[in-house]
Parts: C-alpha cells; structure tokens; sequence
C-alpha cells in the first residue's frame, strides 16, 4: 500500500502545506499595513492638539495612551513574573530533590496554570486580586465607603497576567538550566564552588540566553491577551493618569472594544486599523526578539550530519 | 614519619599490615595522599576492593589498568567527587596532607581547593581565558591586581600565557583543543592547590597536543603532588615515578615505574604492561 504512494507525493504536499500557511500570514501582515497605512499619522499617535480622549468621541481617541498603557502592564507584570517565575524554576531544577512527588506535583501544577482558559485568569484576578487581597487593603486602612485598591486596576490586571503567563517563564527556565552542560557544572565544583556559587556564577549566566527567551515570550502572549483585563482593569477611556490603583487604557483591549461595541464603528474604524496595526508590529518585533535570543542560546550548533 | 601518621588515625586497624605490602620503596619524599583499606560501591556493584596506596609529595603516580577496573573511582574518592553520584558507599579512609577526607565533618570546597582535578575532556566555561582562570580565585575571595597576578602566574606555570597574553578577553571556547585542555590545568593550579588529580588529560587530544601537556606535567611535578589516571604505557612509563596497576577494584601492584614496566611482581601486571590484555 505504502509502496503505490509516488515519490514525489510528500514533499509535494507538505510543502505545499507550510508554503501556504506561510502566505496567509504574511498577507495577514501585508493587509493590515496596507490598510492602516492611510490612518498611521503623528496625529493618531498623539491626537489632535491635546484634545483629552472622550470615551463617547472615538475621534478622540489616540494611540499614545493605549501604547503606554499596555507597556506599562506588561511592564508591571515582568516585575512579577521575572522574579517569580525564576525562583520557581530554580527550585525545580536545583534544589527539588529529584523524582520527588512534591516536586513532581509541582510541574503538574505548573503545567494545569498553562492550560487554564484566560477567562479563568480574569475572573480569578477579580475575586482573589480585587476582592482579596485590594478589599483587605481597604478594610486595613479603614476606608470601605470609597475603595482605593479594591477595584478593577492596572496593578491587579499586571498581577493577573504574570499568573497567567507564569508557566512560560518556569518552563523555559527550568529547560534552560538543565540544558548547562554537566561538564560545567562538575567543573565549577571541582573547583570547590559551593552550590550556590556554581547557580550564580554557572548556571544563571548561561541559562540567561533561554530564559530572557521565555520571558520574552511570556510578554508576547500578555500583551495581545484581553480576557483577563475585561475584569481587572482595563478602560476605554481615562482621565490620562497612570497610577496602579487607576484603571488603564490598552491597546489590545482598544482593539477589542472599537470592533464589537464602537457607538460610531464608521468613526472609529482610523483608530481601529492603527491600533490592530501596532499590535501586530508588537507582537513581530517580540517574536524577532526572541528569535535572535534563541539562535544566541546554541551557539555554533553542528549542522545535522 | 608514616608511624606518627597512622598513630593519629585512630585504633590500628588491619590496614596497618597492608601498608607494609603496598608501601613502595619509589621515594624518600614525605607522604602526600595515603589510602587506607578503602572499598566503593555504587549501589550494589562494589568497584573498589580495600584499596591501599601511598602517594609521595611532589612526583608523578599514575593507575594504569583496564577500562571499568576502579581508577577513576580512586580518583574522585581524593576530592569527594563521588558524592555527586547518587547510591555511592565508601569503606576505609584516605587522608591528603593528613586530612580525613572521607570525614562527614570535612569542608569538601576547601577540600577540592586543595585537590584540583583535570577531567578527560577539557570542559573550560564559557565565558573568557581571564574569567576562566580567575574563577577559583574569585570564589574565594580575591580580586583586583591580586587577582590579575595570580591569573598570570597560574597561565604561566600551565605554558600558556605567551599564546594567550593577547587574548585574555578572548572566549575560552575559541582556543584550540590542546589549549582548552591546558587552560583547565591553569585553572585548577590557580588556586594553588596541594595535589592535581588528572583523569586521562591527554587521551582527547592531538599528538602535538599530548606532547605539550606531557611537558607540562612534567614541570608541575616541582610544584604538585600529581596522581594521574592513563590508558596509555608509555605515557605512564614516560611520567610517572610511581605506577599502581588496579584490576578489577583490586590494586594488584604498585612499584617505581621502571618496575612495574620490567619486572612486574604480579603475572596479571606483566600481562597488562605487555599488552596481553585490555
């Protein structure tokens, strides 16, 4: 049966395949440039003579705030996540002993955080963030009539997604660090590096290239993400004051808004198309970043054969 | 000298009378290493059996003996290696410079300053000739000039600070092979260590490259007690002042060098040496 298959069939087809699914994404780029292009102006970044964005005027609305809205969240959010992340993944590669059921039931729970739908996340940051751990500021300073952190805001929607972009960094960590050559590591204690020292001296410094790509990765996938904003934060509009305990505007979230529930989408389709168009280029730029990281993570790798 | 040493041991036990068996009339020089009834297991397979060896100060002994027959085992017993491997048992003792290393008490990273350890492949860090050089010496504390003088003197006893002066920033990986290798003997010397255990550090390399560091070690003799692990006779031969042939776990024999390779006491040492066996 195999042996009637043609020769030539398979290369032909899964070619065909991946070729194809390369065109669609870059049309995909091409026609959103191509469509925003008219749209992408110093005006639509900046807005017209500071004229204060207006929820109900979509007109108004410009693309600074958004872009500085969602740099500062997922900026907040890599404050967390880093760290976090980190620290995890240290343990379960170091210092977990091996082939344990805790440790074991760790990367399990690591692996389910992956899964868990975005929607979860949001409604988690809700209850836990807002409700939890903002209420019970409130409740501490004594003010429940005016909460100042129990609302939806750009810290809790920070916290929110470094939870949820969490596994990317432990599992890109933790792979990073097994993947130090054993020779280094006997060599550094040879030397009589103690444990610690052969982690920071050894380990971290050449692991760094895998994780700043899981990182990197993990600020991908958060900063295209809106689900979880829907309940922690985000707005269509703002005073214009970025404050942690203020809701925020962003892009993606923008994106979201303008194209199902726009009062004028005749209007705001300028913004629309300026904002879709610098959500991609994001999302390139990071992805390029990560690239270049990973190529520098397995330097001069021999050839196959 | 040897009585006073065994006396501060503890009760004279039963390896008091394998000394006498093992001891090899090779030197007058004082007592480096003394290995004492020492057995190892990983697991159940045991791969050492009560081995008993004297390594004098400041000369060459190299274990020769077939693959799988416990030197390299011998060897990271001297500096506490074995206790990266999950499932190892140590019986017996062995003391370096008069230190129980097999002691639970004993600092084992200043233990492994003291012993300095080659490795069959040269396994240099990734990062520059100077950094790789320093990193023992950071580690324990030194810095500044200090460090710059010590990193010098270190690449000069090893023979290779002429082709690396310039390239001190270099990274270590863009050396070649028999410079990798000699790069790590300069980072173990660093740290001015008492004792280098060397595991085959020629075996990977070039014959050019084999040469150098057979020089090289030939010059650290002033300076170190070398205790070096070979497959190669005449490496051994050429070297070493003292050669222990194990087989199976077992130390069959260890005399000058000269002896073992012409007039070898055991017949299972004569057929090793003369290459009736592997």
């Amino acid at each position: 049966m195999i042996r009637r298959i043609p020769a030539w069939l398979f290369p032909r087809l899964t070619g065909a395949v991946a070729w194809a699914l390369a065109g669609l994404v870059l049309s995909l780029i091409l026609g959103i440039s191509l469509m925003a292009w008219p749209h992408l102006s110093w005006a639509a970044l900046v807005g017209p003579e500071g004229r204060a964005s207006n929820p109900l005027d979509p007109r108004s609305v410009h693309l600074a705030p958004l872009l500085v809205g969602t740099a500062a969240r997922t900026f907040l959010m890599s404050l967390a996540v880093i760290p976090m992340g980190i620290l995890t993944a240290v343990y379960l590669a170091e210092y977990a002993p091996s082939g344990s059921r805790a440790a074991g039931l760790l990367r399990w729970l690591v692996q389910v955080l992956a899964g868990v739908p975005s929607v979860i996340f949001g409604l988690f940051g809700l209850g836990f963030f807002v409700g939890v751990v903002g209420g019970g500021l409130d409740r501490w300073t004594g003010d429940l009539a005016s909460p100042v952190w129990g609302r939806p805001a750009l810290l809790w929607a920070s916290l929110t997604m470094a939870l949820m972009t969490l596994p990317v960094v432990v599992v890109a960590t933790e792979e990073a660090l097994r993947s130090v050559s054993v020779d280094l590591r006997v060599a550094a204690i040879a030397l009589g590096a103690t444990r610690l020292q052969v982690l920071l001296r050894i380990l971290l410094p050449n692991a760094l290239p895998g994780m700043a790509t899981g990182v990197i990765l993990a600020i991908g996938r958060a900063s295209g993400e809106v689900v979880p904003l829907l309940f922690t934060g985000a707005a269509v509009a703002t005073q214009g004051s970025l404050a942690l305990n203020e809701r925020f505007m962003d892009l993606a979230y923008q994106v979201f808004v303008l194209s199902t529930q726009s009062p004028d989408p005749q209007a705001s389709r300028p913004l629309l198309l300026a904002s879709v168009w610098a959500l991609v280029f994001l999302s390139l730029l990071l992805n390029a970043g990560a690239a270049i990281l990973r190529s520098r993570a397995t330097p001069a790798a021999p050839d196959r054969l | 000298m040897l009585a006073q040493r065994s006396s501060d041991l503890g009760p004279p036990r039963q390896r008091q009378i394998a000394f006498d068996t093992v001891t090899s009339e090779a030197s007058k020089n004082p007592v480096c290493i003394e290995i004492q009834s020492l057995s190892l297991w990983y697991g159940p397979t045991q791969a050492l059996r009560s081995v008993s060896l004297i390594v004098p100060e400041r000369q060459v002994t190299a274990l020769i003996g077939p693959s799988g027959c416990g030197k390299s085992s011998l060897l990271r017993c001297l500096n506490r290696m074995n206790d990266l491997i999950p499932g190892v048992r140590v019986s017996g003792g062995c003391r370096v410079g008069g230190v129980d290393v097999q002691d639970p008490q004993v600092d084992v990273t200043q233990l492994r300053r003291r012993v300095g350890m080659i490795f069959q492949k040269s396994n240099p860090f990734p990062q520059s000739v100077f950094d790789n050089v320093a990193f023992g010496l950071r580690i324990g504390g030194c810095s500044g000039s200090e460090l710059e003088g010590r990193v010098a003197s270190a690449l000069r006893r090893a023979a290779l600070w002429d082709e690396v002066r310039d390239r001190l920033g270099e990274n270590a990986l863009r050396l070649s092979g028999g410079q990798q290798q000699r790069l790590c003997i300069a980072r173990a010397g660093a740290v001015e260590p008492e004792v280098l255990l060397m595991d085959e550090p020629a075996s990977a390399l070039d014959p050019v490259s084999v040469g150098r560091i057979e020089d090289l070690i030939r010059e650290l003799r002033e300076d170190y007690t070398i205790l070096m692990v070979t497959h190669h006779m005449q490496q051994a031969a050429r070297l070493s002042d003292q050669t222990a042939f194990l087989h199976q776990g077992e130390l069959v024999e260890v005399d000058r060098t000269d002896r073992i390779f012409s007039q070898p006491r055991d017949p299972r040492t004569e057929d090793y040496v003369t290459g009736r066996f592997s």
